[in-house]
């Protein structure tokens, strides 16, 4: 049977600073090597002072994730070299000299499947190398240490996954469930990494590090299944090793360098006493967690009888679920759904397109608002949204700029419904013994007035002047 | 000008208009220029210090707020960063790190007027005990030159003990503070761990390690704890002490108190004039009125071994950081490998960090850890149990600092062992986290023997109070320099 395990790195990026200073913890806006300081360089003499915020973070991670949470955690290094490490050790947590890390066993259900959560914990990111040079004789490695000693949470997961679906499922629910609990934006950037431990019937188990993307998650562990397969059924031995994922060339390497024989002499890290995690901060943070995607989801479908495909669409999203919540009623929440996720999420697709995003609560309710009372076609509110979403302007000034109001003036309606009739005569007969045949007409109607017609006065109308 | 005066004495003399800062301060830039080229305490002089003292005597003249210290010169151990000078840790490693920052202590010093009137020499990262291992040559001992001043803060001992400065701040890993106080006949204290932030204190084992002033009076060191003692935001690990005021009860006196005599740092490897020495120290707390009885801390036999044991681990991480590609000193990058390089460029070490970094790489690795590393620990939480069950009864504790008289330079350092063992009367302390003193109490053969008290943790007050009782009960001859 194949197994595979996940080491997921995921930034605690809705954090103001880095994990034990006050340089910014989004690094991302900053030219190379600006968002430094004494401490994230790990210049002689500086000290960790700990992120408070990122503790509570990371064990509102450790709580979502039903992970069994320590009395007190301790920090410890591991100890290696390397030029993106300031420190040439990283500050992490462990679970070796008894539970010390801020998440324990924990489990999270996928589908019908459940994941085991090993352990959680809150570490420091290394900083950034970017290679220059065409060739390995001319290579130059830079580095930034801009990201040093970014807050970053591990969660290590227990062998579950039978196939690259299943941990392409989980890492889409993690993600979901990371941005609805605050703690991450993983649309950004370096926010989410993961490395994956996979092996086969009678393999060894290999390690497969440097992976870029989820979605290369996805490939590399596919990849490496077959290539364990092909080489199980050549009857070549599978060497445990580590393998770093080829960007380029989309195949697993094997890394030369001996890292799994690295000793990280790890020692507890004196310059940060233990962190009692007590049970009064626990439920505070449990009384401030957010509802739950899959609770969002129930609700929806229940409360607003809202179907279910769109309740998980809406509910996964934070962004869109946010929207929602923000701006439905008891009685328009059904439609406010509905524009979101037919209308909305198809022209506010993209991170970039989202931080742009003019529209606000007021606007989506006052679209279901006008589109209920007849004040706007549904199509016309598609175009109003786009020219709301990238200016913001009020509902009314926009549907009165681009002209999308419904014509509702009856005098003003008859005299097209007339000329409608003058034109289609054979269909007036038609429509006279065949109820059916009055919506072609009415389209005529929304054609001459491109589709502002109020459709209900329209029809009224209709019906008055064929009988 | 009288150089000799103590810390609080300087303060009331600047404070009435008796002697000005600058003068004072001049005075000690000459008597540096005069004695230095003898001792070699200095690593750097501050050349701007006699303007720093010049202005601070400006505003005693025109009655605007002064700090404690109204420009008293300190001189600062080479491991602590002051802001813009160099910061070597008498290293080639750090030959040519200038600090961006100052370190906690000296934030606090600048605040109250202090003036740095130079950095001093050290063993190499604070690795050792006689100062023989700068890499920018030994110290010696103002009481006899060719003796060695002890370590690892040599520079700091010397400094004040010569007259060179009025007090001087070191730090103390496992008696750095002590053991050359008591070779060089200044007082020299180690506080509870975490009473002073180490935030700007190069690290070696920073799990166990203090800074500490070395002064001429006890009264000096708890003049300076209340200026550089108290909660930092920046250290972790600091203690808050609630601004306790560590001088205003100092003449409390030790009458009734209990004082536990370390059995185990008084054995058979003692030198006969350090046991005379402390048989007298106990007979004058006796006179005090203290009731003094032996008391046995099993654990001390195997103190020094868990010391290094614990210090090289920690110094093997702490000091990985000195790869050169940050700071450091020239080296050019080009035409190495990540690896080849800094292999290459850690070459700068001298021989005593490079041979605990290498014990530091074996004891805690994978497979050895539980025989060395977590043993060395075991014995550090044994001995910590042991020490508060002894503080359950006893007030304070006393041994002699350092078992044995200070020697010449260049006779041991071929013998690490034997080096290593010295450190027997003060690790103690470090490893269990406990404040202890060292002050001036005799002179053998031209050669000083320092005092130990010890007292539990956050006791600093009261362990001030018995040092101070006790010093007053000591004349000493003068340093012959």
């Amino acid at each position: 049977m194949t197994k595979i395990g996940l080491e997921i790195h995921c930034q605690l990026t809705n954090l103001e600073s880095k994990l034990f200073c006050s340089c910014k913890a989004n690094y991302r806006e900053f030219e190379i090597n600006e968002n430094i300081c004494p401490i994230c360089m790990g210049l002689p003499g500086s000290l960790p002072r700990l992120n408070q915020e990122a503790v509570k973070k990371a064990t509102i991670i450790a709580m979502a994730l039903n992970c069994s949470i320590p009395d007190k955690i301790a920090f410890f290094r591991k100890n290696y070299f390397y030029p993106d490490l300031p420190k040439n050790f990283q500050i992490t947590q462990l679970n070796i000299y008894g539970d010390t890390s801020i998440g324990g066993t924990g489990s999270i259900m996928v589908g019908d499947k459940k994941i085991n959560i090993t352990r959680i914990q809150l570490e420091e990111d290394p900083g950034r190398l970017i290679y220059e040079g065409s060739s390995s004789k001319n290579l130059i490695t830079l580095v930034d240490y801009n990201r040093a000693g970014a807050p970053l949470v591990e969660i290590v997961t227990e062998p579950d996954f039978e196939n690259p679906k299943q941990v392409r499922d989980f890492l889409n629910i993690l993600s979901d469930l990371l941005e609805n609990i605050g703690v991450s934006d993983p649309s950004l950037e370096g926010a989410m990494r993961a490395d994956a431990n996979v092996s086969i019937e009678g393999g060894k188990k290999v390690e497969i590090k440097n992976i870029g993307s989820f979605h290369d998650l996805e490939k590399a562990t596919h990849f490496e299944i077959t290539r364990q397969e092909s080489l199980y059924s050549r009857n070549i031995d599978i060497i445990q090793e580590t393998r770093h994922w080829d960007d380029k060339r989309k195949i697993t390497v094997s890394s030369r360098s001996k890292e799994e024989d690295l000793d990280y002499r790890y020692f507890l890290e004196g310059d940060i006493p233990w962190v009692k995690i007590d049970s009064e901060t626990l439920q505070k943070l449990k009384s401030k967690m957010p509802e739950s995607i899959r609770s969002k989801k129930e609700r929806y479908i229940s409360q607003f009888n809202i179907p279910p495909q769109v309740a998980t669409v809406l509910s996964s999203d934070k962004f869109y679920s946010d929207l929602f919540e923000e701006s439905h009623t008891e009685v328009n929440a059904k439609d406010v759904a509905n524009i979101i996720t037919t209308d909305l999420m198809g022209l506010v697709d993209t991170r970039e397109k989202r931080e742009e995003s003019k529209i606000t609560p007021t606007h989506l309710k006052d679209l279901v608002d006008s589109i209920q009372s007849g004040k706007i076609s549904r199509n016309s509110a598609k175009n109003a949204l786009y020219e709301i979403v990238k200016t913001g302007k009020d509902l009314s000034q926009v549907m009165s700029e681009l002209d999308l109001g419904n014509v509702s003036d009856e005098s003003e309606l008859l005299g097209i419904i007339k000329a409608v009739i003058s034109e289609e005569p054979k269909a007036v007969e038609e429509a006279k013994s065949n109820p059916q045949t009055i919506n072609y007409l009415v389209g005529k109607v929304m054609q001459k007035t491109k589709g502002k017609a109020d459709p209900k006065l329209t029809l009224d109308l209709f019906k008055k002047e064929i009988e | 000008m009288n150089l000799k005066i103590s810390a609080l004495e300087f303060v009331q003399e600047v404070k009435n208009g008796n002697i000005s800062a600058e003068d004072f301060v001049a005075k000690t830039l000459e008597r540096i220029q005069s004695v230095d080229d003898k001792l070699h305490a200095f690593l750097s002089v501050n050349e701007e210090s006699v303007d720093k003292a010049q202005a601070i005597d400006k505003k005693v003249k025109s009655g605007d707020k002064v700090g404690a210290c109204f420009g008293m010169p300190i001189s600062i151990k080479d491991n602590m960063c002051i802001k813009d000078s160099k910061t070597t840790c008498a290293s080639k490693m750090l030959e040519d790190f200038v600090a961006p920052y100052d370190a906690t202590v000296i934030t606090k010093l600048k605040e109250q007027d202090a003036v740095f009137i130079g950095k001093v020499n050290l063993d190499e990262f604070a690795m050792g005990l006689t100062t023989e291992f700068s890499a920018f040559g030994p110290s010696k001992n103002p009481w006899n030159t060719e003796y060695v001043p002890g370590g690892s803060s040599g520079g700091s001992a010397v400094s004040v003990s010569a007259f060179e400065c009025i007090a001087s701040l070191g730090s103390d890993t496992g008696g750095s503070v002590r053991n050359p106080a008591s070779f060089c006949s200044t007082v020299g204290y180690k506080p509870t761990y975490g009473l002073i932030s180490r935030y700007g204190l190069i690290s070696y084992s920073n799990s166990i390690e203090q800074i500490g002033p070395l002064t001429r009076t006890v009264k000096d060191a708890a003049f300076m704890l209340n200026i550089i003692s108290g909660l930092d935001i920046n250290d972790n690990t600091t203690l808050d002490d609630k601004n306790e005021d560590y001088l205003s009860e100092i003449d409390s006196g030790i009458e009734g108190k209990k004082i536990g005599i370390i059995k185990e740092m008084i054995g058979d490897s003692i030198d006969p004039a350090v046991l005379s020495a402390t048989k007298d120290a106990i007979a004058k707390l006796e006179s005090l009125g203290a009731i003094c009885e032996e008391v046995s801390l099993d654990m001390v036999q195997y103190s020094v071994a868990a010391y290094y044991t614990i210090t090289a681990t920690e110094a093997g991480s702490n000091l990985a950081r000195y790869d050169n590609l940050r700071y450091g000193y020239d080296f050019p990058v080009e035409g190495y490998e990540f690896n080849s390089y800094i292999s290459k460029a850690r070459k700068n070490f001298g021989p005593e960090v490079i041979r605990r970094m290498i014990i530091g790489g074996f004891v805690p690795s994978a497979g050895k850890a539980g025989k060395y590393f977590l043993k060395a620990m075991k014995v550090k939480s044994k001995l910590t149990k042991e020490i508060d069950e002894a503080f359950k009864k006893y007030d304070l504790l006393i041994a002699p600092t350092v078992p044995i008289l200070p020697f010449k330079i260049g006779e041991k350092i071929d013998d690490p062992v034997s080096l290593f063992l010295i450190d027997i009367n003060t690790v103690t302390a470090n490893l269990t986290g406990k404040p202890a003193i060292s002050i001036p109490f005799a002179i053998s053969n031209g050669l000083p023997i320092g005092i130990q008290l010890l007292a539990d943790s956050m006791n600093d007050k009261l362990l001030l109070q018995a040092a101070h009782a006790l010093e007053q009960t000591v004349k000493l001859p003068e340093v012959p320099i």
